[in-house]
């Protein structure tokens, strides 16, 4: 059966309380997930104060600050600080978003940080993502033709130019993926909002000659159909983007080409 | 220890290269039942206080034959799509799957059946009026 309770060795429990941060007026409580391979003892919610006077204004801002000033073990995954790389994707507040991009003034009373859902971790707030990366590789996300290369690049349209906007700005953060319960109970075999919105990223680029093979690889009970349109990944996802939407696309596609 | 490579895993056993057939059945059906669920909500709320005498006639009308087999036919047919889905999102160990989906697609052929069945003894005259089947 799909897993509904935590496993006695995930259970979370109360961790250290790091002292104030200096009597300042204008302090914040982060309560964030800690979780070591080496020590052997459960996760924890260890809770630091953070004097936002004195910090930036985003979640991440926070974090650095954590790990610069009162914690240095503190682990997570940080790169550009704004919003493209994907790294710093967590649950905050109890939304998967990128801590680069959230402000802390919008969240009310302690910021709860935990790792991505439903993924196993590596340490803290780093979970592992071989598996999310390994079924990207499987959409084989690059441009596929049989015809003669040309002399020079392949042109295309305004009008399908415009047909991977609100695609191509994907990052591949996994906030939406993480963020399915259907991908939760079925990640094995399910590719997950992220990953099939990619695959019609490709599906949809008029330049590709490999459409029916791409359709063919995703026509599977699993990979595909274990989208029951609950819409989290939609909800959630950072950038905005519509990954619901993609999927439903893929799905007309299938039926288009049907006898 | 597990010593498959991520991209092994992902790929699993490849695809089945099924599944629209499934998700189609499971939206034309749906769209079948919404004229279908209203005519059958409608005419038994019409018939409210009438006994077996009329409940035959009404069954007996040919017009109420039709709808109510394709009404039966297109319940079971969308209940069973439906819980075959919901035991292939949650019994992951493959006995308990296959032993829970040959109960489900079994007890809607059973039932669709006898429903069916009953409708047409009654279209065709196999009932008499106030007697019982």
């Amino acid at each position: 059966m799909a897993e509904f309770a935590l496993p006695k060795n995930s259970k979370v429990e109360a961790g250290k309380t790091w002292s104030s941060a200096g009597g300042g007026g204008n302090v914040k409580r982060f309560q964030v997930y800690r979780w070591d391979p080496d020590d052997g003892r459960n996760p924890r919610l260890d809770s630091y104060a953070v004097d936002l006077d004195k910090c930036g204004p985003m979640v991440l801002d926070a974090l650095i600050k954590i790990k610069n000033e009162i914690d240095p073990t503190l682990t997570f995954r940080r790169s550009c600080r704004e919003g493209v790389c994907g790294s710093c994707a967590m649950n905050i507040d109890g939304t998967n978003t990128l801590a680069c991009t959230s402000f802390i003034a919008e969240i009310k009373g302690d910021a709860k940080i935990y790792p991505l859902p439903h993924q196993p971790v590596i340490k803290d707030l780093v979970p592992d993502q071989s598996h999310f990366f390994a079924q990207y590789r499987t959409i084989e996300p690059w441009l596929k033709t049989d015809s003669p290369a040309p002399e020079r690049e392949r042109l295309q349209a305004p009008e399908d130019r415009a047909k991977l906007d609100g695609l191509y700005e994907c990052i591949l953060c996994a906030c939406c993926s993480t963020s399915c319960p259907s991908y939760w109970w079925n990640a094995d075999r399910y590719l997950g909002p992220a990953i099939l919105l990619q695959a019609y990223r490709w599906l949809v680029d008029s330049r590709d000659e490999a459409i029916g093979e791409r359709l063919d690889a995703l026509e599977d009970p699993f990979r595909l159909y274990r989208c029951h349109t609950i819409m989290n990944c939609t909800r959630t996802c950072p950038k905005s983007l519509n990954p619901a939407k993609a999927i439903a696309e893929i799905k007309k596609m299938m039926v288009a080409r049907r006898g | 220890m597990d010593f498959k490579t991520p991209l092994a895993r992902a790929r699993g056993l490849g695809s089945a290269k099924s599944g629209v057939e499934h998700w189609w059945a499971q939206r034309w059906t749906a769209l079948a039942l919404v004229p279908l669920t209203v005519w059958f909500v409608i005419s038994v709320i019409a018939h409210i206080g009438a006994d077996h005498t009329a409940a035959v006639a009404w069954i007996g009308n040919p017009v109420t034959a039709v709808l109510l087999t394709l009404l039966i036919a297109a319940v079971f047919h969308h209940g069973q799509l439906g819980l075959q889905v919901v035991i292939e999102d949650y019994v992951h160990d493959e006995r308990w799957k296959l032993v829970s989906l040959f109960a489900v697609k079994g007890a809607a052929i059973v039932l669709a059946v006898a429903g069916i069945l009953a409708v047409l003894r009654i279209a065709t005259g196999g009932v008499t009026p106030g007697v019982g089947a």
